[in-house]
């Protein structure tokens, strides 16, 4: 944890330096605690990325190639070349500043260069010096500047402090999107070998085991099974789910963190007790173990050698259609780049509910269905027994996970689910929910422990706005559908807002569920007890309200 | 501040306005050969931004969602905010280009002594905008009555809307005031706002000089010293007619305003000012959220090292058979 107080953290001075912004200088030993460790030799080697080799920030020789500055010309050059996006971006923005106090970073730490518009303009400046008429003429007048060390190494601060959350595009007046930069600048960055560890060991990870976490298949077979095992003890029914049957009707697909760490596991409970309510004919697989993709937060090649799997899997095994689980960056990738990457998935049906016969004809292409419009479809069509009094120890709030929210506009079919299973559901502030929802503070490769005093900073708005409604409502408990937020607030809340707890959608709907058979309750999926099942007689199956 | 060297800039460009406009040489200049250059660079400049944007291609649909998707026939989805068709993204677009759609969202954070934040709207920045960028183009439409004869029905009519109130005589434009106003704001918050101050480019200010020289010789033109406007609009169809004439005795005024505009159309293409052909090219806000209906096909798609399930069976064999997951290779 930080070693500064919440008390300390918020004394932010918004006032920018003296020093002009085109001259950088970043004291990384005096600024740790905002920036991550590099990659590690081992995980570039094994991917074959360019120029591994121990080093670190602070040090003044980053020991980049010689001709760093030639590679991020070229890099750039092609960049420009196969990106309308990052063409456009680079040219139109005109400066008006509405960007600038949307941004999660720059609220929480006051630095001007996190002002989206200003963090664009770190490549935007190199951008007009190489590629523009003005800026080769007239160079600073026109805004453009030398590609120098200092610069690159200001681009390894910033662009490895910017989640992707791409919040300033819904307010920018042309759409720029800054996570398309940070995506390019990183890309660029990758080129000489700069990037950071807590997004390379992961994609090395995925690419050998099938999952970020390097979990290998008969561990991945074992920690199921004890979950298996534990929602035995808790409802007393046993599942014991397949791994890579072929013939099975559905491949469902988790965020790893959902089968390894508290709070992902009582999530992934939730999905368990789900399928099997619902006689659903689905596998899980060893390979393809992995539905988050740290490829996104690398380069655009990496993300489709990770995706990869998903389809693969999905052939090999004959399944008709793919279901996913509740996670942000892997439903990006699912829904912007799978198919267009690694697509078409031809071999699979669209996909179709076996329950309500509903056919999901927004994924008729991808042929493959978001866990939350399953279930909300599910509840709709009353085909679900449920119990929402067993979640009502909770007072129940909605984060919407940056990438639903503003790559996919999924915002009714999960907060539908919450209404459903539980019955004190309180929303955020208007400016933080939707569309205009604050990032966790540690996405995008970002959630690392040596970063924490950032992640603070960048999930202050959002642990803001959760303080609002606990000291409003009473609300204890922080819902999201995404792994990483999963992983990345816990020690948000715990540091703002103690006394809130964070979970997954799908935890409460398996809180929820009433299963046919299942022994009385008397706790909720993470074992804490059940409000008023001391004193109650036995809540039967019979008396629960069948929505 | 770079707004010093941007100021300096157009205070030269002025004096230089100003000494040729007093020649006979130097209005022949500013009268024919600069508008003609401005205008041709302005076209070509254009054109060339326009094709270098267009070819470059969109290799995958990467949009901006600000509402619900379409999913589920009983969930309304957001047909504006997140369009699944392309006459949604057209609709979006043409709420985004004539309404600023996406400024009007615009909030202002605060960090209140409560240590709670707050997200006030704020939508001056809206309102001047949409006051600076509007009042243009009547403006530049009431300019028609100079480039065409006879003079379309439609530059009558919006000379009468935009002098409705008959505030002074010549009759005040609503625009000329608003076009001063909005653009002093701009110029203002720019200057005053420390984070916008530290951010602006010299880039920034240049072009708010320039506009406002511009408002300002005009206005003087029409309400305050008079030129010549039978002499001006000779001039002007002489311009488009591709038959220049210098008439005497039009004013000075007239050619260092007309300096301006040609310096204006000569730097636009070169400038931020391209925003206004870009914003038609935006990914984020012109495509269709269809993405999983639809496949989106890119013209390169990289062949990249993958580990294949044969790869990954056979490196984990032993894990798997001691697992009893089944293999395809027993």
């Amino acid at each position: 944890m930080a070693e500064k107080s919440p008390q300390e953290l918020l004394q932010i001075d918004y006032r920018p330096p003296r020093r002009d912004w085109m001259d950088p200088s970043i004291d990384f030993e005096a600024r740790r605690g905002t920036w991550s460790y590099p990659a590690a030799p081992k995980n570039l080697e094994y991917l074959g990325f360019p120029n591994p080799r121990e080093w670190s920030p602070t040090d003044e020789d980053w020991k980049l190639p010689d001709n760093w500055q030639e590679i991020i010309h070229q890099g750039l050059k092609d960049r420009l070349e196969r990106f309308r996006s990052l063409k456009v971006f680079m040219d139109i923005c005109v400066r008006c500043g509405a960007c600038a106090d949307k941004c999660h970073f720059f609220i929480g730490s006051g630095d001007p260069k996190n002002m989206p518009v200003l963090r664009a303009e770190l490549l935007r400046s190199i951008y007009r010096r190489d590629f523009t008429t003005t800026g080769k003429i007239l160079g600073r007048l026109a805004g453009g500047r030398e590609l120098t060390a200092e610069v690159l190494k200001e681009w390894y601060y910033y662009f490895y402090q910017c989640t992707e959350c791409r919040r300033c595009s819904v307010f920018c007046p042309y759409g720029i999107d800054t996570a398309e930069i940070t995506m390019i600048a990183r890309e660029l960055l990758n080129l000489v070998g700069l990037n950071i560890n807590w997004v390379m060991e992961p994609v090395a990870n995925c690419d050998r085991t099938g999952n970020h976490l390097g979990i290998q298949p008969h561990t991945f077979k074992d920690n199921i099974e004890f979950l298996c095992d534990e929602l035995a003890d808790i409802t007393g029914i046993k599942i014991s789910p397949s791994i890579n049957r072929k013939g099975a009707e559905v491949l469902f697909i988790v965020p790893s963190a959902d089968y390894f760490a508290d709070p992902g596991i009582f999530t992934f409970m939730g999905y368990l007790l789900l399928f099997e309510h619902i006689g659903l004919d689905y596998t899980l697989s060893a390979y393809a173990s992995e539905g988050g993709n740290f490829g996104l937060f690398t380069s655009h090649e990496t993300i489709k050698r990770l995706n990869y799997k998903m389809y693969a899997e999905a052939k090999r095994l004959g399944v008709r259609w793919i279901l996913g689980g509740e996670c942000g960056h892997m439903w990006r990738v699912v829904h912007q780049y799978m198919d267009t990457l690694n697509g078409p998935a031809d071999f699979l049906e669209v996909p179709r509910s076996p329950v309500t016969g509903t056919v999901f004809e927004n994924a008729a292409s991808t042929k493959m269905t978001h866990i939350c419009e399953f279930t909300a479809d599910l509840i709709a069509n009353g085909k679900l027994r449920l119990d929402p009094s067993r979640n009502d120890h909770r007072r129940v709030t909605f984060h919407d996970s940056c990438n639903p929210a503003r790559a996919m506009g999924i915002l009714e079919e999960p907060r539908h689910i919450l209404r459903t299973v539980c019955n004190n559901f309180f929303e955020m502030p208007d400016n933080t929910i939707r569309e205009q929802t604050f990032c966790c503070g540690g996405g995008a490769g970002l959630g690392n422990d040596e970063n924490m005093e950032m992640r603070l900073r960048g999930g202050l708005p959002r642990a803001n706005a959760v303080k609002f409604v606990h000291e409003r409502h009473g609300v204890n408990l922080l819902t999201c559908i995404c792994a990483i937020d999963r992983a990345t607030l816990p020690p948000l809340v715990e540091y703002w807002v103690p006394g809130v707890e964070v979970s997954g959608v799908h935890e409460l709907v398996g809180n929820a569920l009433v299963m046919d058979g299942e022994t009385r309750r008397t706790t909720d999926l993470r074992g804490e007890p059940l409000e008023g099942v001391a004193d109650e007689p036995s809540p039967e199956a019979e008396e629960a309200s069948h929505v | 501040m770079r707004a010093w060297s941007a100021l300096a800039i157009v205070v030269v460009l002025l004096g230089v306005a100003w000494v040729a406009s007093g020649t006979g040489g130097g209005q022949a200049v500013i009268g024919t050969v600069i508008p003609y250059l401005a205008v041709a660079l302005f076209l070509a400049g254009m054109v060339a931004r326009v094709i270098g944007w267009a070819r470059s291609p969109v290799p995958f649909r990467i949009t901006t969602t600000c509402g619900q998707q379409r999913s589920l026939p009983w969930i309304p989805s957001a047909t504006l905010d997140n369009p699944h068709t392309g006459w949604g993204a057209v609709r979006r677009m043409v709420l985004e280009v004539l309404l600023f759609r996406s400024l009007f969202r615009n909030t202002r954070s605060e960090l209140r002594p409560t240590e709670r934040l707050v997200y006030e709207s704020d939508k001056v920045l809206w309102v001047a905008a949409l006051a600076f960028h509007w009042s243009f183009l009547v403006i530049l439409l009431r300019h028609l009555r100079f480039f065409l004869e006879p003079i379309p029905r439609l530059v009558p009519l919006l000379e009468t809307v935009d002098g409705f109130f008959q505030l002074t005589v010549p009759t005040l434009f609503l625009t000329d005031a608003l076009i001063v106003a909005a653009l002093l704001y701009l110029l203002g918050r720019r200057v005053l706002n420390v984070q916008l101050r530290y951010l602006s480019l010299a880039a920034d200010y240049f072009p708010l000089f320039v506009l406002l020289t511009i408002a300002t010789t005009g206005i003087l033109m029409r309400y305050v010293t008079k030129v010549d406007l039978v002499g001006a609009k000779e001039l002007a169809m002489g311009l488009v007619t591709f038959h220049p004439v210098v008439p005497q005795g039009i004013g000075t005024l007239f050619f260092v305003h007309l300096f301006f505009v040609s310096v204006l159309f000569a730097y636009f293409p070169f400038s931020k000012l391209v925003h206004m052909g870009g914003v038609f090219l935006s990914p984020t806000r012109n495509l269709a959220n269809n993405n999983r209906a639809r496949r989106h096909v890119s013209p390169w798609n990289p062949e990249v090292k993958v580990h294949t399930y044969e790869q990954w069976e056979e490196e984990f064999r032993d894990k798997l058979v001691a697992a009893g997951i089944p293999l395809d290779k027993e």
